[in-house]
């Protein structure tokens, strides 16, 4: 309860700023990724010839009203499965930085 | 027998199914915003298609959320006709009310034009307009049509005959050439397992009647107002 005077006292000096954590999308090895393929066939013609794999993924920066980074983990990959990623298309990482929480 | 077209912010087919229903087939039409909270008592609910919330995260992923889907998902369980057409049928998939998911288009090019379908069904409330193996020309306008699964649920979707609609070429076989969009198994259309539920990315409603040209479209939307007038037609002799 952000309103709640006590509940706000007793707060961490961290879960005040809130947990960061980066969630990053990306197409499944299997299915055929035809952006990435795009961008890497882009990036042979500029002269990159050491490239041998390229996918094409998003990632979203969350910060999360919580008070350890278990519990942002937990919170993240929630909202990947309901929403932020498709498991049909993609899979997903989640990276908590090093000091949060 | 009323239909409800639901408007997303975003969407741009909706009013040219609203002048199909209304005008062509002199239905009762209503619009259903996504906020609602009620369907109006609609026998058949259009998802229209467009760019609903400008595609951001995944075609028809925040439509999928909107307060007015889990009316639509009751009404798909209790065997109500949902059609999704077009970014309605992203929204479908979304939802999780069809299963499947779409990638961006093979060519990575938004491909608008006119497409051969091949009608798989011929017994559902959708399709009893067409017969099996009829080749209909419909447009298609989407860069997300590429139409996927895993291995194992595309064979259901064929053991469970939920195909409706593949991409073909004008003699109606199936070639690498006329599957416009690179879908898996050359999907166009599929249904739920009762048939009650249809997704397809091609247009019909903008080739339902004479002045345009086309009307290879206007079967689908027919056979589904049959089949509710058909249906109410046997609840009223049940009912006497």
């Amino acid at each position: 309860m952000a309103t709640n005077k006590k509940t706000a006292k007793t707060d961490t000096a961290s879960a005040a700023a809130g947990v960061r954590a980066r969630l990053t999308v990306y197409p499944r090895p299997e299915i055929l990724d035809p952006q990435g393929k795009a961008i890497a066939d882009a990036l042979a013609r500029l002269g990159f010839d050491q490239l041998k794999d390229l996918r094409a993924g998003k990632s979203f920066d969350l910060t999360l009203a919580v008070d350890s980074a278990a519990e942002a983990e937990e919170l993240v990959r929630k909202m990947a499965d309901k929403l932020l990623a498709n498991a049909i298309l993609e899979d997903f990482t989640i990276e908590i930085p090093a000091g949060e929480s | 027998m009323r239909c409800g077209v639901v408007v997303f912010p975003g969407s741009n087919c909706d009013h040219d199914v609203y002048h199909v229903l209304k005008h062509v087939l002199g239905q009762e039409v209503v619009f259903l915003w996504h906020g609602d909270r009620s369907l109006k008592e609609c026998e058949l609910v259009v998802l229209p298609g467009g760019f609903s919330y400008g595609d951001y995260l995944r075609a028809g992923a925040m439509a999928a959320q909107s307060a007015i889907m889990p009316l639509v998902r009751r009404h798909a369980d209790a065997g109500g006709l949902v059609v999704g057409i077009c970014n309605g049928f992203q929204m479908l998939l979304e939802a999780g009310l069809l299963p499947g998911a779409m990638r961006r288009n093979q060519s990575l090019r938004f491909e608008c034009r006119e497409v051969y379908l091949r009608v798989e069904r011929d017994d559902l409330p959708f399709s009893a307009g067409y017969r099996r193996g009829q080749v209909l020309q419909l447009p298609i306008a989407h860069a997300e049509g590429n139409y996927t699964d895993s291995a194992s649920n595309l064979d259901l979707l064929e053991d469970n005959k939920q195909i409706v609609f593949r991409y073909c070429n004008a003699e109606g076989q199936l070639d690498e050439e006329s599957n416009v969009n690179g879908s898996t198994r050359a999907i166009a259309g599929i249904c739920s397992p009762k048939g009650n539920v249809l997704g397809l990315m091609p247009h019909p409603e903008r080739c339902a009647e004479e002045v345009l040209g086309n009307t290879d479209g206007w079967p689908l939307f027919a056979s589904a107002v049959g089949a509710l007038s058909k249906e109410a037609l046997s609840r009223a002799e049940v009912h006497g």
